[in-house]
């Protein structure tokens, strides 16, 4: 039963570090793609 | 302040080494911004124009020297604090940057409210400098402990959210000038102000997540290669022993070469994306193809160091030397058919690569001379960096500019610098060559062996 909680835990802080990095990440390639394609146009 | 201790920082049992990237990525993607600085200069002159540039408002050539000082300090802070960070763990090295690079914006802030260029120097310059270098080598060694199976994918990972901060940067400090500005105030000091705050924030969840493994740890189900390989040593060398050796000096070879050949044109991007293709390509098609080989630039720095683990780091090198004198022999061919799309090619390959070096080089140098001190000497070979900062884009520079004055059309001024390039891939291709494994007589003496019970535990 504790083992569970570990597992889901860690997942838990697993995701919110992720996230915490990654969402700004991928707004801000997203931001850079939006200019880029202007080289298309 | 004991929590920053080494010994704070060693891993519980079940601590999962996926949160060791990250927090690492927490520093690498705030000091990542200095790539995006450019942003502010033009503002930064009309802080009292507000419109157009005042006699007193700063020049543009004053205020490039911000960014060079940074640079400058990254380089050598990297250097003389690398021993530092390595022996006093990653909580205190991120915790320090963390706070050099935010009180530098926040002296930056004053220094533009106040109308004093030389705080601005010295808070985003010198300040913000120290937390850059230090920033940047602090989670290096921990991310290669972590990471035995994997430390070019590991450290890939934390040199990737480099080339990324920037991507967050440059469209957020644009956001908060627009908020903050009004029709007599331009928003540059309040906009310092916030990305000091965020930029502390988000460096101190990095320092606190941190961990380093108990020693002797090793993931789940890996076994360490028992035959020892040619270029990978099992011996740890120490960091000023490291600089005695050819092959530090080699490697600083690779780097400074394989930087300078991408540095310059990465600078140079739109301006001769429009000079090889007058009317075909904009102004703002230009700004596109700048964002897109920033694109490749943060995305090589992953692709490259984690394809290393799988075919070696010095084959990567010779990937990156054989493949760019390629594509820098085609570049000008691309100007000469009038293809856009090959000249697109190239170049994100290109900076692709440049990338790639910097991200695979602490994976090298680990090859090289094992993790006890592999922060450290990252530390010093970041001077290779300093001194392709200077040598790329002067070379761009000056050969584009005596190319034009000898009356050589401008869509054509850039071949020789094509060429020029390409020979300074071959000159990497040979310092990369002849590099040999360490000798013996530079490898520390082994040290006890750890006790098991500090093994087991934290879980991959």
């Amino acid at each position: 039963m504790s083992n569970s909680n570990e597992n889901g835990a860690t997942t838990f802080y697993l995701v919110l570090a992720w996230g915490f990095v990654g969402i700004p990440l991928i707004w801000g390639v997203f931001k850079t793609l939006e200019n880029a394609m202007k080289l298309f146009q | 302040m004991s929590f920053l201790a080494r010994e704070r920082t060693i891993a519980k049992p079940g601590f999962n080494r996926w949160l060791v990237p990250p927090a690492a990525l927490c520093i690498h993607l705030c000091i990542g911004q200095a790539y995006a600085f450019s942003v502010f200069n033009l503002p930064m002159t009309k802080l009292i124009g507000i419109t157009k540039s005042a006699p007193d408002d700063w020049r543009l050539t004053e205020l490039g020297w911000i960014f060079s000082i940074a640079i400058v300090f990254l380089g050598l802070s990297a250097a003389v604090f690398g021993r530092w960070v390595e022996e006093g763990g990653p909580r205190r090295a991120m915790f320090t940057a963390g706070l050099c690079w935010s009180i530098g914006f926040l002296l930056s802030a004053i220094g533009v409210y106040a109308h004093q260029l030389w705080l601005v120097y010295f808070g985003y310059g010198v300040l913000g400098g120290v937390g850059l270098g230090i920033g940047y080598i602090s989670p290096v060694s921990t991310l290669i402990k972590w990471f035995p199976d994997r430390p070019g994918m590991a450290t890939g990972m934390a040199i990737m959210g480099f080339g990324g901060g920037a991507f967050i940067a440059s469209p957020l400090s644009v956001w908060l000038m627009q908020k903050f500005s009004t029709p007599t105030h331009v928003g540059v000091a309040e906009t310092f102000i916030s990305l000091g705050c965020i930029y502390l924030a988000f460096t101190m969840v990095g320092a606190a997540i941190v961990r380093v493994p108990p020693a002797g740890w090793l993931p789940a189900g890996y076994t360490p290669p028992k035959v020892a390989q040619k270029l990978i040593t099992k011996n740890d060398v120490y960091v000023y022993d490291a600089l005695k050796t050819p092959q530090f000096w080699l490697i600083w070879g690779v780097l400074c070469l394989n930087v300078t050949a991408g540095i310059g044109v990465l600078g140079q991007a739109s301006a001769m994306s429009q000079e090889m293709f007058p009317g075909r390509v904009t102004p703002v098609a230009a700004a596109g193809f700048v964002g897109l080989i920033s694109l490749f630039n943060m995305l090589g720095r992953f692709f490259w160091a984690s394809t290393s683990d799988f075919i070696g780091r010095k084959n990567t090198y010779f990937c990156f030397f054989v493949i760019g004198t390629v594509l820098y022999i085609l570049v000008p061919h691309t100007g000469a058919i009038g293809s856009v799309t090959l000249f697109v090619l190239c170049f994100v390959i290109i900076i692709s690569m440049y990338g790639g070096g910097f991200s695979t080089v602490p994976a090298y140098l680990k090859d090289m001379f094992g993790t006890r001190y592999v922060g450290a000497i990252h530390g010093w070979l970041l001077t290779a960096w300093s001194a392709a900062g200077i040598f790329g884009p002067v070379l761009v520079n000056y050969i584009r500019q005596y190319q034009i004055d000898n009356n050589v059309p401008k869509a054509q001024a850039y071949n020789t610098t094509m060429y020029i390039m390409a020979g300074l891939l071959v000159i990497g291709f040979i310092c990369n060559a002849l590099v040999r494994a360490v000798h013996d007589r530079y490898h520390m003496k082994p040290e006890p062996e750890p006790a098991q019970a500090s093994v087991a535990g934290a879980r991959a």
